[in-house]
């Protein structure tokens, strides 16, 4: 009796036994569903800083994701062809500039993206399609910020009745001595010494694509070539002038902006001439629907706009930009900050990005041997 | 009394003496092997491979033949003098709308970018525009962009249509060819590899030079020193050596710079001007001077453990013969320190002609050596042919190096430690 007790006992606890694990093996699955982790590619630093407080805590409270941030958007072309080539791709979101999106995208390593089906429309109900600004959505590109590459300058190094403002400026070592410290690269540098030299600031590539233009333009950097400090890295620029040893510098807006906000570095901006380009997303091929969810998230109107409270680079969104607010921790109004606010935008050259990619491998390789002789 | 040679010796299971041998031999060989050959597998796998696919890289030219191919085909028998007709225009559209739709134009438009400013853009325009494109093809192109009106950019689709190429190494030695297929030099404003490569190994040279100068007479120390003191100076010899690359770089970088230690102190001394303080960083002397501490350790080791080996009393046994300190010094004790010498200044050498971290970090503009432009052409302009190449040509004298290395003191005679 007893024996058969048990062995009638036994399948009913095998049975529950069962259930008990199907249930949870369901349960399981579907929380590891909404629960994955995402490898995100950026900037490092402040940027990534801005994108963690404005799109990726927001989303891991609502979802329950990770986020994982890698820095490596310096070289994020090489790496995606380097692990698209070994067949591994562990990145599922990248963030990067417009030029290298457009060689990606040629070679297959990104995504087309369908705008108006990824991503939000404004609150008013705009398509992205017209609510993004000119140039922000490329064939396999979203972008989510305009930043800017502009000259700053020491105010401390110069006297009080005599400080720079044009571009102009930086390459007239007479009146405006010290070191510069600009981008080892002709991006940048090679539209400066022409608007320096006198072509207007929509004519700049034109001239550039010409020999004669380009040659105007090295025999312009040759003037100030002896006072320059060559920089690669974005940090190095804020140090350099914070310690003195340069008196302009070259660097991204929002770097001299964390600077003068975050560290009291007494730094002006010249707005002059700025050279102000687009940074934004691209999915690395195969990723797409992983990511969907999160890059409808983190380029809707809301999300933009929250990320000019921690860096000040333009929201891509026309809709964002009403709702631009002040500095996250200071409290000061971050529009006078912003590339885009008209007094700063006046002279504003956009990078054209088809010049650049045509010419980079070459300006890149004479740049070099001009500063080598 | 001696054993006749047809009985051959045997062991006592009858086996001969010769066969057990043999097999004896044999299993020891088997067994070393398969101890080694998880090294073996390691090297193959981490060392050789990577060596053979760099070099395979630096000539491997796929793109145009296999992406162009029905253009390529129908250039064939092309004589270059005036533009290709219409089947040539027409082949090139179908090999674009190909590539468009595959999505692997990329590679295409940047190697033939490598050879002809703007042909990145002349490809993807015109791949995007290929849906609106009717017969005749020839004018339809030209209309999108006048590159495809240019002789020289068929001469080059038919120069680069071989599966293999030396246009890399062209390009890294500063070379390119004409349309008419003559190699050239480019033009001065494009010229950069060479002067690096000279540069990188001069300045080698140099770092030699010095860390043999400073290391000869540590390491002279080291060996005479009573045990008590000598242990100490290894001590500070090696402390540095396990320290950081990173850090002993960048602590260059705080003493040197304008505003650094050593200028600082200079200026309150009074030895310089506050507004004449020296540039000792992000130049060649930045580069010299932190290489050459950071690769101390590489001479010091090498001579140290050749030093160790010469008893004391042949300098003993000289001055006794009457030499003077110096003479005994130059006959005797010198001459048995070269390979060590040698040693440590092929080490230092050869590990200076491949550094990129230092050089990269404090050599500013101009120190910094050809393997920061291997490292920008794999990271920043992904010209990995061109990379390959650089780095193929910098094996190569290495090796070069290497074989007049041991014909002139030759390699057993190398101690390491």
């Amino acid at each position: 009796m007893k024996r058969n007790d048990k062995q009638a006992g036994k399948p009913v606890l095998k049975l529950i036994t069962c259930a008990v694990a199907g249930a949870s093996a369901l349960g399981l699955a579907s929380v590891a569903q909404a629960q994955q982790t995402l490898n995100i590619v950026s900037w490092g630093g402040a940027y990534t800083m801005s994108q963690q407080k404005a799109y990726h805590e927001p989303w891991m409270e609502q979802t329950g994701d990770e986020i994982i941030n890698l820095d490596r958007s310096g070289n994020a072309l090489a790496g995606l062809r380097a692990q698209s080539q070994a067949g591994n791709v562990t990145w599922d979101l990248v963030d990067m500039l417009p030029a290298d999106a457009m060689i990606a995208c040629a070679e297959g390593l990104i995504e087309p993206l369908d705008h108006d089906e990824l991503l939000a429309d404004a609150p008013d109900g705009t398509p992205p399609s017209e609510d993004f600004v000119d140039g922000a959505l490329g064939e396999c590109f979203v972008a989510s910020i305009v930043y800017s590459n502009i000259v700053a300058f020491n105010t401390e190094m110069f006297p009080e009745d005599n400080q720079p403002s044009t571009i102009a400026d930086v390459f007239d070592v007479e009146n405006f001595p010290g070191k510069r410290t600009l981008l080892r690269k002709p991006i940048n540098n090679l539209e400066w010494a022409l608007v320096a030299d006198g072509v207007a600031p929509e004519d700049v590539y034109d001239v550039l694509e010409t020999e004669e233009g380009i040659q105007r333009a090295f025999a312009k950097l040759d003037t100030i070539k002896d006072h320059v400090i060559w920089w690669e890295e974005g940090a190095q620029p804020p140090q350099l002038l914070a310690d003195q040893e340069v008196a302009f510098g070259s660097a991204y807006n929002g770097r001299i902006f964390n600077a003068m906000v975050s560290e009291n570095q007494p730094f002006e901006i010249i707005w002059d001439a700025q050279v102000f380009e687009l940074d934004g997303w691209v999915v690395p091929t195969g990723k797409l629907d992983k990511v969907k969810d999160y890059l409808h998230f983190a380029t809707d109107t809301q999300r933009l706009a929250d990320q000019a409270q921690y860096i000040s680079y333009g929201p891509a969104r026309y809709s964002s930009s009403d709702l631009v607010s002040v500095h996250a921790e200071t409290g000061i109004d971050m529009m006078p900050h912003m590339p885009t606010f008209p007094p700063n935008f006046a002279t504003a050259i956009q990078k054209d990005d088809e010049f650049w990619a045509d010419y980079n491998d070459e300006l890149t390789q004479r740049f070099d041997a001009w500063l080598a002789q | 009394m001696s054993q006749s040679p047809s009985v051959p010796l045997t062991t006592a299971d009858g086996v001969p003496l010769k066969t057990s041998l043999r097999r004896a031999v044999r299993r020891s060989k088997v067994k070393a092997f398969l101890l080694v050959s998880p090294l073996l597998l390691f090297l193959g796998i981490a060392f050789v491979m990577p060596i053979v696919e760099m070099l395979w890289r630096s000539v491997d030219n796929p793109e145009v033949s296999t992406q162009l191919s029905r253009t390529v085909t129908a250039l064939e028998g092309w004589n270059g003098d005036a533009l290709p007709d219409e089947p040539v225009f027409a082949a090139l559209v179908e090999d674009l709308r190909e590539g468009q739709a595959a999505r692997n134009l990329g590679l295409l438009s940047s190697r033939l970018n490598y050879e002809k400013s703007g042909m990145r853009s002349a490809i993807n325009r015109t791949a995007r525009q290929l849906r609106a494109v009717e017969p005749p093809f020839r004018e339809a192109l030209i209309e999108i962009n006048d590159t495809w009106g240019e002789l020289e950019t068929w001469r080059l689709i038919q120069r680069e249509a071989t599966p293999y190429t030396l246009s890399y190494y062209l390009a890294a030695v500063d070379r390119q060819l004409t349309p008419m297929g003559e190699i050239v030099q480019v033009p001065d404003h494009l010229k950069v590899h060479v002067g690096l490569f000279w540069r990188t190994f001069w300045m080698s040279a140099v770092i030699t030079g010095l860390t043999l100068l400073l290391g000869y007479p540590i390491a002279f120390l080291l060996t005479s020193l009573p045990l008590r003191h000598s242990n100490l100076l290894m001590i500070l010899v090696l402390l540095p050596f396990w320290t950081s690359l990173l850090v002993r770089t960048t602590t260059w970088i705080a003493i040197l710079q304008s505003q650094g230690v050593l200028n600082d102190v200079m200026v309150a001394l009074g030895v310089i001007a506050d507004e004449a303080r020296w540039q000792m960083i992000h130049n060649k002397a930045g580069t010299i001077i932190a290489m050459t501490h950071i690769l101390l350790p590489f001479m010091i080791l090498p001579l140290y453990s050749v030093m160790k080996t010469i008893p004391p009393s042949y300098m003993r046994a000289a001055r006794s013969l009457g030499g003077k300190p110096f003479l005994s010094f130059r006959r005797v004790y010198f001459p048995l320190t070269i390979p060590g010498i040698a040693a440590g200044g092929i080490l230092v050498f050869i590990l200076s002609i491949g550094y990129y971290i230092t050089p990269a970090l404090v050599g500013g503009q101009s120190g910094r050596f050809i393997t920061n432009y291997i490292a920008y052409h794999m990271q920043t302009s992904l010209n990995w042919g061109l990379a390959a190449a650089i780095a193929s040509i910098l094996l190569f004298v290495v090796i070069v190096f290497y074989m007049v290395f041991n014909r002139l003191i030759g390699v057993d005679k190398v101690k390491l430690g």
